[in-house]
């Protein structure tokens, strides 16, 4: 059994100047480059494979085999990028990773390239976030000066370029095809599939396309060995992972632990809910993961233990909200969110999300009847896996699941005519007396 | 297929007429930023931070230079800097200064700084000051959750925000103060940073600490109680931040 808490990706991140390239080699960094560039590319895709590493972008699809799906007969140049937009609401691990130590990232990228035969690699990053992007920036350039980027790296005869490339703020570019649509240049929307980004990604070349944690696991994979990372964690979701606890909670803040912990453990471990409350709800990984109740406190968080309970593991982003938080006005807020990003590409979601906006404020402001409530669940219905790409599922998540379990609320806002809950009581500044 | 060279074109672009601030160089910059790209179309929006660098916002005369680089039309341009919410037509002050108010910081107190803010400016969103110092604006989630409420100046991290820590920012942003970013540089202007954003480097990337005390949360914990992966930890025993 391994430790409750496990830092890995963290463990360097108390270092006096971690970011920087001399800190980073204090703590063993760029061994594992040295070690993946003396093995073959294929024994490289192997070793991600057989530890069982899953995309930690959201969806948990094993990130050896998606390596292993590029062609490596077709002829046209393959190309890494690193989903750096991190903008799913609640998720904050990549950016902190980023900040603190962008060379974990940078590594594992040369690795990555390696291994599927890259010659360009692309860190795309969302554009709101000005020092990580300076901290990306310089890692690269101390990189390309050290020889770990450029030409016949490290003597190998391999060949790489990063460029670390700055968006400009929009979720739907997290999505994969809008990302490598955004990249080249245009509007950020979503590509049909097939053809694959293995197959046709950036200017229609092989491409593979990871989330930030994704590909800084893959040094430590290298240097300790498949077999280390899949001691940790569970059956099917190997390793350790980042978790973010953000909200009501004495200590948010990024907590890493093998696969399969559960929020109980971890809320412990982060001093509890806030004082005098209670755990109300709660979102196993961003704000389009079904919305879970203290009922699931002892659910492990991993792939299977979330989804046997009608949720998703999604980023781990688990936001923490207590007995002070209404329920309507979380989602409504949410809601506006996905109205405000859709893309905009296809009509149930277009549409779709702003009727949702407006149904759901008419019931936050106690002017909704039970008959919204059902019209709600309906075009819930008709948007989900009716419209062009995830963003639409994620916009029903926190709708359906809602209502599920908090119906009475929604009915006690038109019983009330408004919102029963002081919006004061919320806050991390409310007073002591207002918060009781 | 006009967006498919491979090399920025070599059409010369006169822009020195009228308010426009694009010059030679601004053209030579991009021209830089595109042959940083295996095709050239890439490098569109680091070309539309650059010229909100020069220009203060995205101009007709911005598009029309980024257009001629890449062998696009204007209207193609357009379409692409409506589509991203960091482009703005209307000029911008020196700070812009963001509120989130997604789901989690809105009832952490995002909302009612939001509030106080509007009032205290005496402008609503999206809107800039009188005195051009400051642009308003409510963001969404910003990957900060952990330190909510979170407000972000000039696309720096401000962490942990009540509504009189943020008047006492925004005031002190007015006056010209020097304010630092928790986890971050101090701050500079709004289109020196749009400058970063376009991939030239401001030498600032050694301001600030690793992480705030959010970020080190789970690793401090682990390392009172002895925790580690298998194997050990090859930093536990070092020198620390702080
Ligand atoms: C609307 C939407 C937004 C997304 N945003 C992100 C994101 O910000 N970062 C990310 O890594 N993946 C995001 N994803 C998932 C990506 O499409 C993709 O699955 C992921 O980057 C693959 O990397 P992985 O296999 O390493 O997880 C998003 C997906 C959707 C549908
Ligand atoms: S589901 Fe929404 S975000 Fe996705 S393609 Fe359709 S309109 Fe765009
Ligand atoms: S909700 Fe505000 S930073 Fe995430």
């Amino acid at each position: 059994m391994a430790d409750t808490l496990t830092p890995v990706l963290s463990d360097n991140w108390d270092q006096i100047r971690s970011w920087q390239l001399s800190s980073y080699q204090r703590s063993g960094g760029y061994d594992a480059l040295r070690k993946a560039l003396a093995m073959q590319p294929a024994d490289v895709v192997a070793t991600v494979k057989d530890s069982g590493l899953r995309g930690r972008g959201g969806a948990g699809f094993p990130t050896g085999m998606k390596w292993s799906f590029i062609p490596q007969d077709n002829p046209k140049p393959k190309y890494l990028v690193v989903n750096a937009d991190e903008s799913e609401p609640g998720t904050c691990k990549d950016i902190p990773l980023m900040l603190a130590s962008p060379h974990t990232l940078v590594e594992g990228v040369i690795i990555a390239s390696y291994a599927i035969r890259a010659s360009v690699a692309f860190i795309y990053v969302r554009g709101e976030v000005l020092h990580v992007v300076r901290r990306l920036q310089q890692a690269v350039q101390e990189a390309k000066d050290a020889g770990y980027i450029g030409q016949n790296i490290l003597g190998s005869g391999y060949d790489l370029d990063v460029v670390v490339h700055a968006g400009a703020g929009a979720y739907i570019c997290g999505e994969e095809t809008a990302l490598l649509d955004s990249l080249e240049g245009r509007r950020g929307q979503p590509r049909l599939r097939p053809p694959f980004p293995a197959v046709a990604g950036l200017y229609g070349c092989p491409t593979v396309i990871n989330n930030v944690e994704s590909i800084a696991s893959v040094p430590v994979i290298i240097k300790n060995g498949a077999d280390w990372f899949s001691s940790m964690g569970t059956e099917k979701s190997k390793g350790m992972t980042l978790y973010s606890l953000s909200g009501h909670v004495t200590r948010p803040g990024q907590y890493e632990a093998p696969m399969g912990i559960t929020l109980r453990e971890l809320i412990d471990l982060a001093g509890g809910v806030r004082e005098g409350h209670e755990l109300k709800f709660w979102t196993p990984g961003g704000s389009s993961t079904p919305l879970l109740t203290s009922e699931h406190l002892d659910v492990p968080l991993d792939y299977e233990g979330v989804g046997s309970v009608g949720s998703m593991l999604g980023t781990k982003a688990l936001q923490i909200f207590d007995d002070s938080v209404c329920v309507v006005r979380a989602v409504l807020r949410w809601t506006e969110f996905y109205k405000h990003e859709s893309c905009g590409k296809c009509t149930p979601c277009r549409e779709g999300t702003w009727w949702l906006v407006q149904i759901l404020e008419r019931l936050e402001h106690g002017k909704g009847t039970e008959e919204d409530l059902v019209t709600l669940l309906d075009l819930c219905e008709n948007i989900t896996g009716r419209s062009f790409c995830a963003l639409a599922d994620g916009a029903t998540a926190p709708i359906a699941s809602s209502i599920a379990h908090f119906k009475d609320e929604y009915l006690a806002h038109f019983e009330n005519g408004g919102c029963p809950f002081d919006p004061m009581a919320s806050t991390v500044f409310a007073t002591a007396g207002a918060s009781a | 297929m006009a967006e498919n060279h491979t090399t920025a074109t070599d059409k010369t672009v006169p822009y020195s007429t009228g308010d426009s601030k694009i010059t030679d160089a601004t053209i030579a910059e991009m021209r830089e930023i595109a042959a940083r790209y295996p095709v050239a179309r890439s490098a569109l929006l680091p070309m539309l931070h650059l010229v909100q660098s020069v220009e203060g916002r995205v101009t007709p005369e911005g598009i029309e230079a980024c257009a001629d680089v890449l062998g696009l039309t204007g209207a193609e341009v357009s379409a692409v800097a409506t589509f991203y919410t960091m482009y703005k037509r209307r000029p911008v002050g020196d700070y812009h200064v963001g509120v989130c108010t997604n789901t989690l910081c809105a009832v952490m107190g995002g909302d009612l700084i939001f509030d106080r803010l509007k009032q205290h400016l005496d402008v609503g969103n999206d809107e800039t000051t009188e005195d051009g110092k400051i642009t308003l604006e409510h963001l969404e989630c910003n990957a900060a959750c952990d330190y909510a409420p979170v407000m972000m100046v000039n696309w720096e991290f401000f962490d942990d925000m009540t509504p009189e820590s943020a008047t006492q920012l925004v005031d002190d942003l007015r006056d010209g103060n020097e304010v630092k970013s928790p986890r971050g540089a101090t701050i500079c202007t709004w289109r020196e940073a749009e400058r970063v954003l376009a991939g030239y480097a401001d030498g600032r990337a050694d301001e600030g600490p690793t992480g705030g005390k959010a970020t080190l949360a789970g690793l401090r914990l682990a390392r009172e109680r002895g925790w580690t992966a298998p194997g050990g930890s090859s930093n536990a025993d070092t020198q620390k931040e702080d």
